[in-house]
């Protein structure tokens, strides 16, 4: 009984029932959610994993609040978003932290998956976590000077602090970036730190315990273990990931990835630009997928504005988002089996099917993969003349077979299967602790999906199952994604037959619109996992604070626990199988 | 038995390669050698109904542009005037997410008031992010996206990547081609208003 009134308004609830066991430790927060006092949090997230049951910690992060707000004095916020894995709505935690230095207890110990977020939150807004094991800067390097998401932080190209800027010329020519910040003088170094000194840190984390194992692997032969780097430039890496591995031979001893060589601190700059602004941006962050966080964004921010969606701009929007999970499952399959070595055929297969999507993108949107296709309140446009009767022609007739011709490439193909079964298997509680999502959590077999845990949008109106596997392998990772490709055509086929008629934007929202007071978490399933958006909103033309939950990002939190024990050529295979884009995980 | 899984793959492969030749022959059939490049196949080719080798011979083929592309974006001159349809009211500038857009606008010399034109309309094309959002936004119907995707140059100097209003400018002409039903439906508007203007007269 007080689980089901907790669902509805966990909020409350919850707040009641901290007062009961931790008097004096909880308040209502200012706009959504809970304040916790620093001193009880970790005994309150224990209670509410172990007691309350949220035991998936989707994000955490930090606001900054350097003038005093209505209820609460100047302070850095952390922000926690949690939920059940059962489904349900999140439960909001805030934590407080004086500006001068600000230290909040960590909660990797309670969510192992929190220890990403929070050395991102330490890296870009400066909060320290205390009892974090491993707490340093995981976006930017080490010379890197200050904190770039603190309010008071500029960075050396600074020009105004919100768009539309008053003028972008103020010698009256028109001048490049190149010339504002040139080469050389665009950086600024911490006070006492020096290039020339500088000892790569995670580099020494992984070299430090070499010296301990010389000689001693318990064989009769005595070897050494030796460091090697994958990437940034591997073509296996999907990207410029960078993995540093100790090996004992052949077999992975421990695996860290190094992130940020394609970081350019997109939340700042989203937080200079106009609330509408951001849209373009978006595609930018898993450009694979550019539609799905144009729907993540649209929907975080649509909770804010409190605009309705037209029926047929809400089907368009499904529409598209489901035929973007088939063209990223496709995508990933096709690099998949290049990184286990078929080599480019079936890579080729999966890419021509992913041109005849991008295509239909193209037609209504304008781009191929930057659609910016989504708008507050709607779509951009609607579909031209033609366009509803090549996409049934898509759905209906050619993807139902190239998934059948893929099942038959690779669930049935001995090699991959000996490639795929049995390697890198994940349990269950342990994907939902490090916070894992998208097909990497539901192949362990724990059937979260945002589209039935919490639908958002019209899925509630669809029917469809979510596709689950057992073993948390990569082979269960990969029969997942076929299956999801199928549960996306069922969804595809339903939406295009009863797509209706009438208007595409309830009302034409100003490109310098401003958006209440208040705070919204917007989560989607993107093809990748859960793609959440958090925003902040002092009322203005501006978003106050901006983050997105990327699902590569926390997945990724996972890879050096499941590559343990592996080979080296499977951690390539058990890469592809967790599917990220960097330019979702560096942002 | 072991191996079956293996075999079936071939028989994907092997399948896939004997369709080429068989889309080969079905445009061999239909127009001789050469006709599978001929401009007439290349939308069947391209559509959900193609069979076969699915690469364009670029540059000797090229894709067919829908509509709605949107490459840079240009500005519409009037065959009557034969100015530019912009009266420099500056609000694409400030719906420009990369801020990439500068207007000054003219002044006429003898009275001193600003005039309702541009003197300079400038487009840093280098960090233009192709959004679309200063057509969704212009009143006047004044800036359009190309279609024209062939641009790259061999200097990146700041005159070669900030394009000017002559860089930018394109005739009614060009828009309507490309734009057809766009056009269309803002001819169609255009006249609707006329003739509502007519009849209060």
């Amino acid at each position: 009984m007080a689980e089901e009134i907790l669902i509805s308004q966990p909020t409350t609830e919850a707040l009641s029932t901290l007062e009961q066991h931790f008097p004096g430790a909880a308040q209502p927060a200012e706009y959504e959610g809970i304040v916790i006092a620093p001193g009880h949090l970790g005994k309150v997230a224990s209670f509410l994993r172990d007691q309350l049951g949220y035991d998936y910690l989707s994000l955490v992060t930090g606001v900054d609040y350097p003038e005093a707000t209505a209820q609460f004095p100047a302070r850095f916020e952390t922000t926690y978003h949690l939920f059940r894995s059962k489904g349900g709505g999140p439960l909001v935690l805030h934590v407080h932290a004086n500006r001068d230095d600000p230290v909040v207890p960590s909660v990797v110990g309670v969510w192992p998956g929190a220890s990403v977020h929070e050395r991102e939150t330490w890296d870009l807004m400066g909060i320290r976590f205390e009892g974090h094991p491993d707490l340093r800067r995981i976006l930017l390097w080490e010379g890197y000077e200050g904190h770039p998401l603190r309010k008071d932080w500029h960075e050396v190209y600074y020009e105004e602090e919100k768009k539309p800027f008053s003028s972008r010329h103020p010698e009256g020519r028109p001048v490049q970036a190149e010339e504002r910040a040139p080469l050389g003088c665009n950086l600024r170094y911490p006070p006492d730190w020096s290039p020339d000194s500088w000892e790569p840190q995670a580099e020494m984390r992984v070299y430090a315990p070499m010296d301990e194992h010389v000689g001693d692997n318990g064989r009769s032969m005595p070897t050494d273990q030796v460091v090697i780097n994958f990437g940034p430039q591997h073509p296996s890496t999907h990207g410029v990931l960078r993995m540093v591995a100790r090996l004992d031979g052949e077999t992975i001893q421990q695996l860290e990835p190094v992130l940020g060589y394609l970081h350019r601190c997109h939340e700042k700059i989203g937080e200079r630009n106009t609330w509408l602004a951001n849209m373009p941006f978006t595609d930018r962050l898993d450009y694979v997928c550019s539609m799905s966080n144009n729907f993540g964004y649209a929907v975080a921010v649509e909770k804010l504005m409190g605009v309705e969606v037209p029926e047929r701009a809400e089907y368009i929007r499904v529409i598209m988002a489901e035929l973007t999970r088939i063209m990223n499952h496709f995508v990933s399959i096709g690099f998949f089996t290049n990184d286990i070595g078929v080599y480019l055929t079936f890579m080729l297969y999966a890419l021509e099917e992913r041109e005849l999507i991008i295509d239909l993108f193209e037609m209504a949107s304008g781009s191929r993969m930057m659609c910016n296709y989504f708008r507050f309140g709607g779509v951009a446009r609607d579909l031209p003349e033609g366009w509803l009767s090549v996409a049934k022609e898509l759905v209906y007739e050619r993807i139902p077979r190239r998934v059948e011709e893929f099942e038959k490439l690779c669930l049935e193909n001995e090699v991959f299967r000996a490639r795929t079964i049995g390697v890198s298997a994940l349990p269950a509680d342990v994907a939902v602790a490090y916070g894992c999502t998208g097909p990497l959590l539901r192949a362990c077999g724990v059937p979260y999906d945002v589209r039935r845990a919490e639908p958002y949008s019209i899925y509630d109106e669809f029917d469809w199952d979510v596709a689950v596997g057992h073993n948390g392998d990569i082979y269960d990772r990969f029969k997942v994604r076929l299956e999801e490709m199928r549960q996306s055509l069922r969804i595809l086929r339903q939406a295009l037959e009863r797509l209706p008629d009438g208007p595409i934007q309830s009302k034409k929202v100003q490109a310098t619109a401003k958006v209440p007071a208040g705070e919204a978490y917007g989560r989607v399933e993107a093809p990748k996992g859960e793609l959440g958006f958090y925003v902040v909103s002092d009322g203005t033309a501006n978003p106050y604070r901006y983050r997105i939950r990327t699902p590569s990002f926390a997945n990724l939190g996972v890879l050096g626990k499941i590559s343990r024990g592996h080979l080296v050529a499977d951690v390539v295979a058990i890469l592809a199988s967790i599917d990220i884009t960097l330019g979702e995980v560096d942002r | 038995m072991y191996g079956i899984g293996i075999l079936k793959t071939f028989g994907v492969t092997v399948g896939r390669f004997v369709t080429t030749f068989a889309d080969d022959l079905k445009w061999f059939l239909k127009g001789g050698f050469g006709k599978r490049y001929s401009p007439e196949a290349l939308p069947e080719r391209q559509s959900p109904r193609g069979r076969g080798v699915f690469t364009v011979q670029y540059p000797n083929e090229k894709l067919i542009v829908p509509e709605n592309y949107r490459s840079f974006p240009f500005q519409v001159i009037d065959p009557e005037t034969g100015k530019t349809r912009c009266t420099a009211c500056g609000i694409c500038a400030k719906a420009c997410p990369p801020q990439c857009i500068w207007i000054v606008r003219a002044m006429d010399p003898e009275t001193g008031k600003a005039k309702r034109e541009p003197a300079e309309f400038f487009i840093d094309v280098s960090i233009c992010m192709s959004c679309g959002f200063c057509v969704e936004v212009c009143p006047f119907d004044a800036i359009k996206m190309d279609h024209d995707y062939e641009i790259a140059t061999y200097g990146r100097d700041a005159g070669e990547f900030v394009w000017d209003l002559e860089r930018l400018s394109k005739p009614l002409a060009h828009h309507a081609a490309i734009h057809p039903t766009q056009y269309a439906a803002e001819k169609a508007e255009q006249e609707q208003k006329a003739a509502q203007k007519k009849a209060r007269q």
